[in-house]
């Protein structure tokens, strides 16, 4: 199989290059990770992050095909060869496949990304309905993977501004917590013309995201409530 | 050359459960602390946990820590420190009502409180059963849910992390106390001395010895490595845990929640063979029960497929709604890595190597210990370990599910509570010893001058190779002997390990040179442990020894790296309040 991947070590290369490896598969080798671990047992100077290889840690994004993904899961029966892979779009690139990813947490981070609950603790867990807790569903398993955010151009344009698809998720999976009591202050902190407003609900967050959660839909329902407290 | 030094009150190494559990103390109590982690800390493999944390909650009916104690003696085989046990079930609770309050999103009952699930080798009323629901879980997600809460958390606490750091050596001073550790910053390649008044390691397992494993990459016994290599004996390394239930082929985990939930395992005519082993708990008996059970499966011909290497996971009559709203994790890494739909099909299982019960010996607070002048269990002063990288020993011979995730909340908050009692009593720094970086450099130049040298992925693979063919679920005396043989070249071979790539800049290749420096540590002393320990007991199953042998072997193994030797301390028999849980025979 053909692949095709960007290759840039600050260390010693001007510029970044497209390097092309030829590789024979293994019946074994049944995701593009396997794939990458055979062509950096040839080439040990790939350089990509990687750590579960089951889709949970959110280590190996990257621009597989032009679309984000995750090698790990990403089926190389799947793949038209040549595979051309890049970084992740729109981030400062370290070296390879490996981008620094502070602009991505600094939203998340941006967001009050715990749960905020100031009243005594109580000696049992905090009661929570089945249907409260289900208001949780599909914004918790966000693996911060970056996939969404960098694939959404109104990120790419305002990353230090908008918060992102994956920021705002997670912005949502505390407003939406039946124990959480800072409502207010999370929708002052998102009153802003670039922070939320600036999703144009393009929806390729909805598209790439490994997990198969909707940050659009949850960046909605944050416009709903910033609407009904003004009303 | 000398080193940037940088000072903290206290570094911890490693940013999963027991870490980031720790530095939360540290970090909330106002200390200087920095985290080191070889990856984002949501990426450390406590997120790929599943099943649930076991605490003793009683929230699906009457449950007590005396019974969970019980449980995890007798899971334990008998190995296990009582002492260190009764802290476990009695604090676990506690922690995880607190994990509650922090944010984590425990599955609900209807009235409100936490969901409980029933796991293996977990039973009411002193094991007599039937089981008892005990895992408190969030859908098969609890690892990440419970990881992301953790991070969260201390985001709150305002905990500085070096994300992408790589703790390479340990420095102690003449007195053995130690004072830090040597530390390279991947991104750029630059290596610093952290100089601090204490060092919490969380550095996790090390699957990764093995060629089939259900661990990530980063699970490269580094803080073992480190350990061994600055004189700390490692315990009980001949003890690991084989999952019933990794996707045949791939590895990846399938938890025991699934069963928990009623699935349950089919041999090749259809059979729910369990019944035949374990009467009572069938396939929720412990790890170490169905692991072997599955491999006579296999062995004498009543496997699946064309080869008959694999036994079936049957769960499609649990309904589709159960299968969403419990097991959704379960049914994308079938669809994924089996291409079966559960809700239809059983998902193709093995016995996948899993978990390490055996690592850094500590006590119940979290400190190391090490025999001294004729005590077992002298603590070495600065030193602090948690999680798996540690062996307190909660799960002595055999873990039982869920007791990893309690274990990395109740150890990590208790070592670093027990951290902050040391630092108080020692304010100061005490000086870096003159040869500091001595090791760590002459490791790193080695590695760069090295050319025409094995490569590092060779090597590895016949260290996996070889822990696979010789260290398995059934150990057999000559498998045992030439594997210590075996695995002695190998480590001769990990000397003379090369890497092509030389950069600076993230150079991962450096980074896996490194960290089969410290796998093949935890590899010789497994081998060294098994073949030494000539009895069965828990997860350790000799043909030629096939019975437990209390007489002689209720002893904690203690390999040195410093010629591979070999020394015994015995186990805690004596809980700390509870009565002691005298041996008996194990049945489920």
């Amino acid at each position: 199989m053909n692949f095709k991947i960007y290759r840039f070590d600050t260390d010693k290369d001007a510029q970044p290059y497209m390097q092309d490896y030829d590789i024979e598969l293994q019946p074994t080798d049944r995701m593009l990770l396997d794939a990458l671990e055979r062509i950096k047992a040839l080439d040990d100077s790939l350089s990509l992050r990687r750590s579960c290889r089951e889709g949970v840690c959110g280590s190996d994004a990257m621009n597989i095909n032009g679309k984000n993904g995750l090698a790990c899961i990403t089926k190389l029966a799947d793949l038209k060869s040549p595979v051309e892979l890049r970084p992740l779009p729109g981030l400062p690139v370290i070296r390879d496949l490996v981008v620094d990813m502070s602009q991505f947490f600094k939203q998340y981070h941006s967001v009050t990304p715990y749960l905020v609950n100031d009243e005594p603790v109580p000696e049992r867990e905090r009661l929570q309905s089945p249907q409260d807790r289900d208001q949780l569903d599909g914004l918790y398993e966000c693996i911060l993977c970056a996939c969404c955010s960098t694939a959404c151009p109104s990120f790419w344009w305002n990353p230090d501004k908008f918060v992102g698809p994956a920021g705002l998720l997670q912005a949502y999976r505390f407003l939406a917590d039946s124990r959480d009591e800072a409502t207010s202050e999370r929708l002052d902190n998102l009153e802003d013309p670039y922070r939320l407003f600036r999703c144009h609900s393009i929806m390729n967050c909805v598209d790439v995201c490994p997990k198969g959660l909707n940050p659009t839909k949850a960046i909605g329902k944050i416009r709903d409530m910033l609407v009904r407290r003004t009303v | 050359m000398a080193l940037p030094v940088r000072k903290f009150d206290a570094v911890i190494v490693g940013a999963g459960g027991a870490g980031m559990r720790a530095s939360l103390q540290l970090a909330e109590a106002g200390f200087r602390v920095a985290v080191l982690s070889k990856v984002f800390p949501t990426r450390s493999h406590t997120v790929a946990a599943q099943g649930g944390i076991g605490a003793a909650l009683g929230n699906m009916g009457e449950d007590s820590w005396h019974w969970h104690m019980f449980d995890t003696v007798k899971g334990s085989d008998w190995l296990g420190d009582q002492d260190t046990i009764e802290f476990l079930c009695r604090e676990a609770p506690k922690a995880v009502i607190e994990l509650e309050h922090f944010g984590m999103p425990f599955d609900r009952n209807k009235d409100g409180t936490v969901y409980q699930r029933p796991f293996g080798g977990h039973m009411q009323n002193f094991g007599a059963g039937p089981a008892v629901q005990r895992s408190c879980c969030a859908a098969d997600r609890t690892g990440h849910a419970m990881l992301h809460t953790l991070y969260q958390r201390n985001i709150r606490a305002n905990t500085h992390f070096f994300v992408e750091w790589m703790a390479l050596d340990l420095i102690r001073d003449a007195s053995g106390q130690v004072v830090g550790v040597t530390a390279l910053e991947m991104e750029t390649g630059e290596v610093y001395i952290l100089h601090a008044r204490s060092v919490l390691f969380a550095t996790g397992g090390a699957g990764r010895v093995y060629a089939s494993s259900t661990n990530a990459f980063i699970n490269t016994g580094d803080g073992l490595g480190i350990a061994a290599r600055a004189g700390i004996p490692l315990e009980d390394m001949e003890f690991w845990q084989f999952h019933p239930t990794g996707v045949a082929g791939a590895g990846v985990l399938i938890t025991e929640g699934v069963r928990g939930e009623g699935g349950y395992l089919l041999n090749k005519d259809g059979e729910r063979f369990m019944e035949r082993y374990a009467p009572n708990a069938k396939d929720l008996a412990s790890r170490d029960v169905v692991s072997r059970a599955m491999a006579t499966e296999i062995k004498e011909g009543r496997g699946c497929g064309d080869d008959a290497d694999y036994l079936q996971l049957k769960l499609d009559h649990l309904g589709v709604e159960l299968i969403e709203s419990k097991l959704p994790g379960i049914r994308e890494i079938a669809k994924k890595f089996a291409n079966v739909d559960p809700v239809s099909d059983p998902i193709p299982v093995v016995p996948t190597c899993h978990y390490m019960m055996g690592g850094i010996p500590t006590n119940y607070r979290g400190e190391v210990v090490a025999p001294k002048n004729g005590d077992p269990d002298v603590v070495v002063p600065g030193f602090f370990a948690a999680g798996e990288c540690a062996c307190a020993s909660v799960h002595g011979a055999n873990r039982l599910g869920t007791n990893s995730l309690t274990d990395l909340l109740v150890f990590g908050k208790a070592s670093g509570d027990t951290t902050i009692r040391f630092l108080k009593e020692n304010p100061h720094h005490k000086d870096l010893p003159k040869d500091a970086a001595d090791l760590t450099l002459a490791r790193l130049s080695r590695l760069d001058a090295q050319t025409n040298g094995e490569k590092v992925h060779e090597v590895g693979a016949e260290m996996r190779r070889t822990m696979q063919a010789h260290c398995g679920v059934f150990r057999f005396p000559d498998l045992l002997e030439e594997g210590v043989k075996k695995i002695g070249e190998v480590a001769q071979r990990v000397q003379r390990i090369a890497i092509d790539d030389k950069s600076r800049v993230f150079n991962t290749a450096r980074v896996e040179a490194l960290e089969l420096e410290n796998l093949i540590e935890v590899a010789v002393a497994s081998l060294t442990s098994a073949d030494a320990r000539k009895e069965s007991r828990g997860a350790h199953d000799r043909s030629d020894f096939p019975d437990r042998g209390d007489e002689n072997w209720i002893k904690h193994t203690l390999w040195y790296k410093d010629g591979s030797r070999l020394d015994y301390k015995p186990v805690h028999m004596t809980p700390l309040s509870a009565q002691t849980i005298p041996p008996k025979v194990r049945t489920y």
